[in-house]
């Protein structure tokens, strides 16, 4: 069957929703094994529908593939428009496969309120692979903020003790930002249709469509484009987040219950560096280019990265700590995102699905101990690799990946990452290489707190180690953390073409090779930024 | 000017005239009956109204309605015809809202719905009007109903101090806008908008005009409570029946803004720059303390109270995009989506009222989610449009006002107003977490089927404008005012 005959992107959009409606319409709430087994089974077709896409893509094609495009508001311009490239792709077959996880993982950790539960769950999902599809600006403003709800009720209702805190903070930090792109979103339909204020002069039909959008946007005047990039920042520094928009995430991480942080660390956060690579860098090519831009993105990313770092090391309760590595690993996200050449971009995109994996592992891993023992401090375990040998093992590998270690996940993309920031200035690339460092101590200091040594706490004395289901939820992560780690060229080729056009955009080099030759030996990475920003560019 | 009364000219008003007929009908028949038959009287209201709407869709087929009538008083444009059907929607909204809390109460029913009629017969005629004494005595037809309805639970003290407050302040802010229009009528000497924006555009600008300009607009700002104005609008939606409150904020509001509209486009539009100054003023203003003050209210319909204060403000943004493509018809969108938001949510307090009269706290929605998932899910769908997030009607609303507003060159009010909207979500979201997160008395929610009518349209409605407001916004646009 070819998939592009069919509208395969909607299916795959709304089988979660139409999921969730049946689920309110045609199973009482006294029906829990039920609705847990027809929620995992809406989320494994919706895998299944998603898996064959990675085989109908064509790696070869330039823009965009499986497009839909219907008129939804005339009068605004604004269309139902999916489509997808290398890179939704990747995010949409990441979010299925943790949409599955995240179900089948809620088994036994939630008890009360369980229909409601699964049902935002399988919201959640429309919304979160809805906005990977969107072609139309509009149209992902919609799910962008739609995807909120959901969010704000799992935190809220089934989260931890500060639940209520999180929650409206989660909502409103991300609002607050979201708003802001909105306005962001008017300028552009304006500079579309008239010009914008002082510009005059264009005069295109009304649009919201990315393409089209892109094409104007990119040639703006350089100022007026820097104001719009800012505009987007905030929606999307937040979401990411970036230091210092970050303090809504360890409470939201550290309350929601373990399915809401899985899914809030692999893919809620992903929104925002995605938003960056379709959005930010092609549509303000100027902007991004201009030398205080990148430095102040990259001087935040590496303070990120650092900063995330030293704060996790101090961490008491495990997902809060975890939490903060998010802070730190997103960090090298950006930064190879705003390296703004081939290995940076791509590295960054890698790394996206690489901390999606690694990191939801581990807060499925935190979630299995929390099960337990209805409690995350570190200091209350400790020798559980005796009693508890296969968790242990799981555990070992997923931290291994979170800090980078070869034939890992992580190495490949904070590798790559480390040689897009080295062509660019030897300064970057020098400090976030120390937050690899504090990355290793933080995550091995971590092992050896929870499983190393003799058990102390008689608590600890009687856990039961994984059970089947809980292995199941780990090891498709497992497995894929050990394909990246040692064969990504498969990611990397879907990755590759939407890459080279962002980093031409920007007007970067798509050559890989190693820059050394443009190393330099700046003072200091903020002053780095501003002197060799030019000289990084052909 | 030449005065012909033509027999057609009464025709186009039949709306009006039957909801008079039909008001003063219920009047002698609340004599009659006294506190029985109440739950009929509701019936033949609805009814009434229901008619009234057949007899507006017929004058919007009669070709002669360009003109306009009675000597240049009223006007029956497409614009008109907007605001009087969405006036006699939230007008059968209310009746249907009431029937309960009518019945409950332990005075008659009938004055209470004869009043809704009078009340809802003076706004249809501000919709029309076209003259600024037409305007006037309309607007006092609408404003002396709805003091006495404020305090229709006289042995009630926060009722009666409602009326009070509503009536003295009223009739002050009445008293402003008399002025104001005797000021315009001593240096024109003209009565009629367009014989006025005609006259005013060889005029030159003039301190005496411009007082009564500015002091037209200070009356009209009261009525749709904006900041500085906007002092008796907590006390007297708290005092008010509920009913009655959501009548206010949605009914003689909308109303209001068809006369500001009307008068500002039609008869000053030489003097835009100075006008509109002040309105962006007054809307900044009024979406900061309305949002503000929203933040610390406990009880649900001061909450309310100040959240249509807000509302107020954003809608001012659309009245700022004079003469562009976009501002009146925000304005049209978003008052369509405030209506149904708007009186959903007033509707969910109604269902909800556990201490029979004003007592309405935010606590009343504890564990509704519980107690009833549906009406839960249907208040917090409300509560995201009211914060304008997609996809709701709300939302569509805003967008179309924050555009108008960065189209009119007003990028700063476009960024305040986004900013507030963002802060607005903090205390509606505290009513969601009430009806999810917190445990409620177990006390089933007892409906009736007028409130779930009421409720299940505001509900479509609101759903229906986001999801797909394509055929709404064709019909609005083609509702402005000059079109």
């Amino acid at each position: 069957m070819n998939l592009s005959q069919i509208p395969i992107l909607s299916i795959i959009t709304y089988i979660p929703l139409v999921g969730a409606l049946a689920l309110v319409f045609l199973f009482p709430k006294e029906r829990t094994g039920a609705i847990k087994a027809f929620a995992t089974l809406v989320a494994a077709v919706d895998l299944a529908v998603s898996l064959p896409l990675w085989w109908a893509f064509d790696r070869a094609r330039d823009g965009y593939q499986f497009v839909e495009k219907a008129s939804w508001i005339p009068s605004l311009g604004v269309h139902y428009h999916f489509g997808i490239d290398g890179i939704s792709l990747v995010l949409i077959l990441l979010t299925t496969i943790v949409g599955l996880i995240a179900i089948y993982c809620s088994y036994s950790a939630i008890t009360e309120r369980q229909k409601e539960y699964y049902v935002l769950l399988l919201l959640l999902q429309t919304f979160m692979i809805g906005t990977f599809c969107c072609l139309d600006l509009f149209l992902f403003y919609v799910f962008w903020e739609v995807m909120l709800v959901p969010m704000y009720f799992l935190i809220g209702v089934w989260g931890g003790q500060r639940r209520l805190y999180a929650a409206i903070k989660f909502f409103l930090y991300t609002l607050a930002g979201s708003v802001l792109m909105l306005l962001g979103i008017i300028a552009l339909y304006f500079y579309n249709t008239s010009g914008f204020l002082a510009y005059k002069g264009l005069g295109n039909a009304p649009s919201f469509s990315i393409e089209h959008l892109t094409a104007v946007a990119a040639g703006m005047p350089g100022e007026l484009q820097v104001w719009l990039f800012f505009a987007f920042f905030f929606g999307f520094a937040i979401k990411v987040p970036m230091f210092p928009f970050h303090t809504w995430l360890p409470d939201a991480h550290t309350e929601a219950p373990t399915a809401g942080s899985v899914i809030l660390a692999a893919i809620l956060l992903k929104m925002g560096t995605y938003g960056f690579v379709r959005f930010s860098l092609p549509m303000f090519p100027e902007a991004v280019r201009n030398p205080r831009v990148v430095g102040t993105m990259v001087a935040l990313a590496v303070i990120g990265i650092v900063y995330g770092a030293m704060v996790t090391l101090v961490q008491k309760d495990m997902k809060r700590l975890i939490a903060y590595s998010s802070v730190s690993h997103l960090g090298f996200v950006m930064l190879g995102i705003f390296a703004m050449n081939m290995a940076g971009v791509q590295g960054g995109i890698l790394q996206m699905i690489n901390h999606g994996i690694s990191t939801g592992a581990l807060f499925l891993l935190v979630g299995v101990v929390y099960e337990r023992r209805h409690t995350r401090l570190i200091a209350e375990y400790g020798g559980l690799a005796k009693q508890m040998p296969l968790y242990a093992t799981y555990f070992l590998i997923v931290a291994l990946s979170s800090m980078g270690l070869p034939l890992l996940n992580g190495f490949i993309g904070e590798f790559t990452i480390l040689q897009g920031a080295f062509a660019r200035n030897f300064w970057w690339a020098f400090a976030a290489a120390t937050g690899i460092v504090l990355g290793a101590a933080y995550l091995l200091w971590l092992y050896q707190r929870i499983f190393f040594g003799e058990i102390t706490n008689p608590a600890n004395a009687k856990l039961q180690d994984l059970t089947l289901r809980e292995q199941l939820t780990l090891a498709p992560l497992v497995i894929l953390a050990l394909w990246i780690g040692l064969y990504p060229k498969p990611i990397f080729d879907v990755i590759r073409r939407p890459s080279e056009k962002i980093v031409q955009a920007v007007g970067g080099t798509t050559l890989e090779a190693p820059a050394m030759a443009q190393r330099s030996a700046a003072p200091a990475p903020a002053a780095a930024a501003e002197t060799t920003t030019v000289a990084a560019r052909p | 000017m030449t005065f012909a009364f033509r027999a057609s000219d009464w025709m186009l008003l039949a709306p009006e005239l039957f909801l008079t007929a039909a008001g003063l009908l219920m009047l002698g028949l609340a004599v009659a009956f006294g506190k029985a038959k109440e739950d009929f009287l509701a019936f033949l209201a609805t009814l009434s109204i229901g008619v009234a709407a057949g007899l507006l869709a017929f004058v919007a087929t009669r070709p002669d309605r360009s003109a306009a009538i009675l000597g240049g008083a009223f006007v029956v444009d497409n614009f008109a015809l907007f605001f009087k059907a969405l006036i006699l929607f939230s007008l059968a909204l209310t009746v249907l809202a009431s029937a309960r809390y009518v019945g409950s109460a332990p005075y008659p029913g009938g004055e209470y719905y004869a009043l809704l009629l009078f009340s809802g017969v003076g706004m249809l005629f501000m919709a029309s009007g076209n003259n600024l004494i037409s305007i006037y005595v309309a607007l006092e037809l609408m404003a002396l109903s709805s003091y006495v309805l404020a305090g229709y639970f006289k042995a009630e003290p926060k009722s009666t101090e409602a009326a009070l407050k509503y009536f003295i302040l009223g009739a002050f802010s009445s008293g402003v806008l008399l002025y104001g229009l005797s000021l315009v009528y001593g240096v024109s000497g003209l009565m009629g908008l367009p014989e006025l924006a005609k006259l005013l555009a060889s005029a030159q600008r003039s301190n005496l005009l411009m007082l009564g300009i500015l002091l037209i607009l200070a009356g009209l700002l009261f009525k749709i409570a904006a900041v500085p104005f906007h002092v008796w609008t907590p006390d007297v939606y708290e005092g008010s029946p509920t009913p009655v409150t959501a009548f206010f904020s949605v009914g003689p509001k909308v109303a209001a803004y068809a006369i500001l509209a009307r008068i500002f486009y039609v008869a000053f539009p030489k003097f835009q720059a100075d006008w509109g100054f002040v309105i962006a003023l007054v809307s900044a203003a009024t979406m900061v303390l309305g949002n503000v003050a929203a933040l610390l209210q406990s009880n649900v319909k001061r909450l309310l109270a100040y959240s249509s204060i807000a509302n107020a403000g954003y809608a001012l943004l659309g009245v700022l995009g004079f003469r562009t493509e976009w501002g009146l018809w925000s304005v049209l969108v978003y008052l369509l989506a405030y209506t149904f938001m708007n009186f959903g949510a007033f509707t969910l307090v109604i269902l909800l009222e556990s201490r029979g009269y004003a007592g309405e706290s935010v606590s009343d929605f504890n564990g509704l989610a519980r107690r009833n998932m549906p009406a839960a899910v249907v208040m917090l769908v409300f509560l995201l449009s009211l914060a304008g997030l997609p996809p709701t009607a709300g939302f569509i609303g805003k967008y179309y006002l924050f555009t108008a507003a960065w189209k009119a060159g007003y990028v700063w009010l476009a960024v305040l107003a986004v900013l507030m909207s963002a802060v607005s979500l903090f205390y509606y979201f505290r009513i969601a977490a009430a009806m999810f997160f917190s445990e409620g008395s177990p006390a089933e929610v007892k409906s009736s089927y007028a409130l779930t009518a009421v409720i299940a349209v505001c509900a479509v409605g609101t759903l229906a404008i986001g999801v797909a407001p394509q055929p709404f916004l064709e019909v609005l646009k083609s509702c402005v005012l000059g079109r």
